[in-house]
């Protein structure tokens, strides 16, 4: 129980369970087939969960095309030096061991009719229930100017990995005094407080090797998540450094040029050298493609089950989900994903089903030993996951609350990752 | 094993620290680590990867070690009997030895007349209990202040089945395997403690918010049952 799997099953097991999926779902004919698409904070934890507590009596194949999965939460660490990219990346081994087929390869449809999905490599996969967790995509035209072909020039890196690299290379390529500017999404979009922990880190990067830069936040919302103990944060640790450009002030932006690395807001032309463009979101498009999403975007779910509202067949977990209260977070998918495993894994075993109830904290870094939470627990109604109650750190508290609220989060950040991955 | 600890762990008037917040046992154990020095312990008392037996018994991981168990170490009769009896030190048995030592044992060769200050004790106590890595601490999880629970509800008997479903709200942050880098290990834990450290942030005597919040949506029967399920899966 205490061995570390991590030490000798990484990339090799994982491809070889890879390899040898569809024979362990023929020798599994007959049992009820779960399906999973997405390897994140939903899918892993639902994958892994129903493979773990049914003991072999399902057949769990997981769809991820990645090998090598960069979770969103800490990326923004990554950007401002507290991690490295590597202490992000997680690898299917250890759950492929576990019970669970992993398929690296993209799900690029469903047939409602016949319960499959295609994968793009070719073939499909039968399921009796499909929980999709495919995080989120960008709404087209969004921005003005930006496209998904402008991300290399004004990266989003809001999907971990290569684009937070990007951003990283392109903050340290600022000249002396330069200007990083941040176009910020509208609501709702993945990780309320991540476009802020991001400007934080990045002002700490530049505090230290750029302090003369400059950083501008466009933002089409009056508010912000945990706004005051950032702005806080900020004239305590950046003061002058951190701009926040409200609507009222010329944040939504009219036009970005990334041609000429530009920004137009209210009128005028902002020259910039680092421009993030965190587009409006919605469901990965596989939900869409699944004919699960509404008219917003996203999939209506059942609170009581995470079962959209289209199909009780097929669940929608994490990000892509519009279920009512919580936010779209890693431990929001999480703790929706451990309702959504007991509920599938009853009613295909009929194992007891127990109540859902669901949970959140969100952890956010502004300076070395400065770490902040939000938090929240939330019931099922008939209409929505429905917030009963939460707390929020305080401008007030001390320099020790500080820091261990960010050792705290360090140690969630092995939980939630041991307990998606099975590591 | 662990039915004797709880033994021990519950029948002692006074209970005390181990799993506090990181920061606070930190700045203790630094206070504990120099009183280990100027009460005299280090000159008979070895810790560390090189510790030997001296006068006294190396102390590398006493929280959790059986009394009177060092290799190679040639104990007292009374501390030999001890060792007969099964005891494993906690931090309450350490506590009243400590005041007290020929009290506690009489005809221990330990020649020290004991901790007097409380204060003096309660640091130390938490530097002894970092001599023992986190993961082995299955003991001594209530803390001083922590209010006494109920007998009925210590009674209540715990579904492990729900408990099962209810733990996997704790494993996002609190990992299965016991291993902890910055948020306390829960595994291992006698009921009755489990119990007693969860209605204390339920009734916000303990502070952590993320705790609170958690315990605020818990039922008597679900921390039961909490309970419950983390004594099954003991080794």
């Amino acid at each position: 129980m205490k061995l570390d799997r991590r030490g000798f099953l990484g990339v090799g097991a994982a491809a070889a369970a890879t390899m040898s999926a569809p024979m362990v779902m023929g020798a599994a004919h007959g049992k009820p087939r779960v399906v999973v698409v997405g390897g994140g904070a939903g899918g892993a934890t639902a994958a892994r969960y129903i493979a773990k507590d049914s003991g072999g009596a399902i057949d769990v194949t997981l769809i991820e095309p990645t090998r090598t999965y960069y979770t969103c939460f800490f990326s923004n660490l990554y950007l401002g030096g507290f991690r490295d990219m590597s202490s992000i990346g997680h690898t299917y081994g250890a759950m492929a061991s576990q019970g669970v087929n992993v398929v690296h390869d993209w799900a690029i449809g469903v047939d409602r009719d016949a319960k499959t999905v295609a994968l793009a490599g070719g073939g499909s996969v039968p399921y009796d229930k499909l929980i999709l967790s495919p995080g989120i995509d960008f709404r087209d035209g969004a921005v003005q100017g930006w496209d998904t072909s402008s991300q290399n020039a004004m990266p989003h890196a809001y999907k971990a990995g290569s684009q937070t690299e990007l951003l990283k290379s392109q903050i340290e390529a600022m000249p002396q005094g330069g200007t990083f500017a941040m176009v910020a999404p509208p609501n709702p979009f993945r990780c309320p407080p991540g476009p802020y922990e991001r400007v934080s880190m990045v002002a700490h990067y530049l505090k230290i090797n750029n302090p003369t830069a400059k950083i501008l936040i466009f933002d089409p919302k009056a508010g912000f998540s945990k706004q005051k103990l950032f702005q806080d944060g900020w004239s305590r640790h950046y003061s002058g450094m951190i701009e926040w450009i409200s609507p009222d002030f010329g944040g939504a932006v009219d036009e970005v040029r990334p041609g000429s690395m530009e920004v137009v807001a209210d009128g005028e032309v902002v020259k910039v050298d680092v421009c993030n463009v965190i587009p409006a979101m919605k469901a990965g498009r596989i939900a869409d493609l699944a004919g699960v999403t509404n008219d917003a975007g996203w999939a209506p779910v059942n609170p009581h089950n995470m079962a959209t509202r289209a199909d009780e067949n097929i669940y929608v977990l994490g990000d892509s989900s519009q279920q009512g209260d919580m936010p779209k977070s890693g431990f929001s998918a999480n703790s929706q994903a451990k309702v959504c495993a007991n509920a599938v894994r009853g009613e295909l075993t009929g194992s007891t089903v127990f109540p859902a109830r669901f949970a959140n904290t969100c952890w956010s870094l502004i300076e070395t030993n400065d770490g902040v939470k939000v938090g929240a627990s939330y019931e099922a109604t008939d209409e929505k996951i429905a917030k009963t109650s939460g707390f929020i750190s305080q401008v007030e508290d001390d320099a020790a609350t500080r820091a261990a609220t960010y050792e705290e989060s360090v140690g969630w950040y092995d939980g939630i990752t041991a307990d998606m991955f099975g590591t | 094993m662990f039915r004797a600890i709880k033994k021990l762990f519950f029948t002692a008037p006074v209970i005390f620290i181990t799993g506090a917040a990181p920061a606070l046992a930190d700045g203790h154990a630094a206070e504990g680590e120099q009183l280990y020095r100027t009460l005299r312990c280090a000159g008979c008392h070895a810790v560390g990867p090189d510790a030997k037996n001296r006068v006294g018994p190396q102390l590398n991981e006493i929280v959790g070690r059986a009394a009177g168990s060092v290799e190679g170490f040639r104990y007292s009769r009374a501390m030999a009997a001890l060792a007969e009896e099964g005891l494993v030190w906690d931090d309450e048995n350490l506590r009243a030895f400590l005041t007290a030592p020929s009290e506690f044992l009489p005809r221990t060769r330990m020649g020290y007349r004991g901790v007097r200050k409380e204060e003096d004790l309660n640091e130390l106590l938490i530097y002894l209990a970092t001599l023992t890595p986190e993961t082995n601490l299955g003991i001594a999880h209530i803390e001083p202040g922590d209010p006494e629970v109920a007998a009925e509800i210590l009674a209540i008997e715990g579904n492990v089945e729900y408990g099962q479903y209810l733990s996997s709200t704790c494993v996002t942050c609190h990992q299965a395997s016991g291993d902890s880098t910055g948020i306390p290990p829960i595994i291992n834990w006698p009921a009755d403690a489990f119990v007693t450290a969860l209605h204390a942030y339920k009734s916000k005597a303990r502070d952590n918010e993320v705790m609170q919040q958690i315990t605020s949506t818990l039922s008597n029967d679900e921390i039961a049952a909490l309970a419950a399920y983390y004594e099954s899966i003991q080794e």
